[in-house]
């Protein structure tokens, strides 16, 4: 585990399936898109719409493994002050929010036509934008502070509180909408589940391949980029210890 | 092209499904550009700064 | 525990002096909930319906209010590298400092929510159950807050980003708690719901310190 914390073999090791899950992602979009979208047959109930699919669920699983990495590189980060598993997580919080916000705006396209309106306080929806706004409180938590250190440890912090009560809050809100609305429609889950035929399938889980290697693929470009900010950080701060030195002002 | 048209209609569905795709494709895409642009410019500025500092050194 | 209560009676002396700021707190729960009638207008049978939920809403906003202050003053003047460095446990600090801030806000919000609960025409059979889902709710409140405060103790917007940190996990209480009193407007029993906001509030009890002692040591570091 400790092999993982050091940043140069850490990024050796990212650096060279970098080619793989990029080229996996090429490959699984290239094939997985015309199925998604022309060649497999709409579905008997949901009809197109189905299409859209492809595409929320995909989003929804990225946006809850992203929250799992957040949380866990957190913990790494905390306990055993592994630098990489911050960057991971720091590096990831943003993408998580991306796809969490497409989460809900296809959820919402695929809910005008399924239910007649763009938004239900379905329990399903609902925690969605509960987690879209905790990802917006790591990161803005991560970017409050001058010194940049401080806000990886306090966001750190903020991701694990948050991971543990992401069940309470789905629990909360599953019951709360229980109450409220005695199941009229229950339906982002169910769509699924009851279609369960190879048809839905192939192309669903060929987007969801697509959509995980595009993001292992962008993370190992930020988890670069991160590094190398880092890095000019680091020799800013010993050029003006140097300048000090000599007498000379920093620039 | 009747067919075309017919498939693009998405059996009435276009308006939900071509914008889903749409804005997928344009996050995706925006995620991508962003990511290499900041990584570029975080090398050329480090490249710049090690030659200025290899310069002084000199 | 001596550390508990020397801080906590520290901190009520502290209030005690200074005990506008906690009237400030009370006077913002009684504008904010004011507002609600202008906002749907004074319909009694309208107002009656979201009583409950508006008193909730407004009590978690002026405790956040409130919870920004909790560390600063002591983070501002050094007293907390102090508490952190003495060696005592820092979560009984954190303890006493958060039992201290739900007595001197917590406890004067849930005495003027019945006051505020009137003019919005709650039905009698709802304030017993308002007020002791307030009463089992806000120190979940004080807890959970605490953490969000000393997460952004230094930053520049520390007051609004401990909103969009905090309030996301408020909603578990805000749930349960107008659905007490829902239920008791419903003629249901409120006790499942008391029980689970009991349920939270012995959660944060054990969880919160702990972790507001964490971010408190890296605020320092």
């Amino acid at each position: 585990m400790h092999r993982f914390a050091n940043p140069t073999q850490f990024m050796r090791i990212a650096n060279a399936i970098y080619p793989w899950v990029a080229g996996l992602a090429v490959i699984l979009f290239v094939v997985g898109l015309p199925i998604a979208l022309v060649t497999s047959p709409p579905d008997y109930q949901q009809g197109q719409t189905v299409r859209i699919m492809y595409i929320h669920v995909s989003s929804a699983w990225l946006m809850m493994m992203i929250y799992g990495i957040v949380a866990g590189g957190s913990a790494a980060f905390l306990i055993w002050r592994h630098p990489m598993a911050n960057l991971v997580a720091k590096a990831s919080a943003p993408m998580g929010a991306i796809f969490t916000g497409l989460a809900l705006i296809t959820g919402m396209l695929w809910g005008q036509p399924m239910w007649g309106t763009f938004w239900v306080w379905d329990a399903r929806l609902t925690s969605t934008l509960i987690l879209f706004f905790l990802y917006l409180g790591y990161i803005a938590l991560n970017d409050a502070f001058e010194d940049s250190e401080r806000g990886d440890r306090a966001a750190a912090i903020l991701a694990l509180v948050g991971s543990v009560n992401l069940p309470i809050i789905h629990f909360s809100v599953e019951w709360w909408n229980t109450l409220h609305q005695p199941s009229i429609m229950k339906l982002s889950g169910d769509g699924v589940k009851s279609s369960v035929d190879g048809a839905i399938l192939l192309p669903l889980f060929l987007m969801m391949g697509a959509f995980t290697m595009y993001y292992l693929a962008v993370l190992v470009l930020r988890l670069r980029s991160e590094l190398l900010a880092a890095k000019i950080r680091n020799a800013r701060m010993s050029q003006v210890a140097v300048d000090a030195a000599v007498g000379q002002p920093a620039e | 092209m009747d067919a075309i048209l017919n498939y693009l209609n998405m059996d009435g569905y276009a308006a939900w499904v071509w914008p889903a795709y749409g804005l997928a494709t344009v996050a995706l895409v925006g995620i991508l550009v962003q990511t290499r642009r900041t990584l570029k410019t975080r090398e050329r500025e480090f490249e710049t700064l090690k030659s200025s500092r290899r310069g002084g050194q000199a | 525990m001596s550390v508990f209560t020397s801080i906590l009676a520290r901190d009520l002396r502290l209030a005690i002096r200074q005990s506008a700021d906690s009237l400030t707190v009370v006077a913002f729960f009684a504008i904010a909930t004011v507002l609600f009638p202008f906002g749907v207008g004074p319909e009694a049978n309208v107002l009656a319906r979201i009583a409950g939920g508006v008193v909730w809403v407004t009590a978690l906003l002026a405790a956040l209010l409130s919870l920004d202050r909790l560390f600063t003053v002591d983070f501002e003047d050094g007293t907390l590298d102090q508490l952190v460095l003495s060696g005592e446990p820092l979560s009984f600090i954190v303890l006493g400092k958060v039992v201290a801030h739900w007595l001197t806000t917590g406890v004067p919000l849930i005495i003027m929510s019945p006051i505020l609960a009137v003019t919005l025409h709650l039905p009698a059979e709802g304030y017993l159950p308002l007020m002791l889902a307030l009463l089992l709710g806000t120190p979940t409140v004080s807890l959970v807050g605490a953490v969000g405060a000393a997460l952004v103790l230094g930053t520049r917007r520390g007051g609004v980003l401990l909103s969009l940190l905090v309030l996301p996990l408020y909603i578990p209480v805000l749930i349960f708690g107008t659905a007490a009193v829902e239920a008791a407007l419903t003629g249901v029993s409120a006790t499942p719901m008391l029980s689970v906001l009991g349920g939270f509030a012995v959660l944060a009890l054990t969880l919160c310190p702990w972790a507001t002692a964490a971010a408190l040591r890296q605020a320092v570091e």
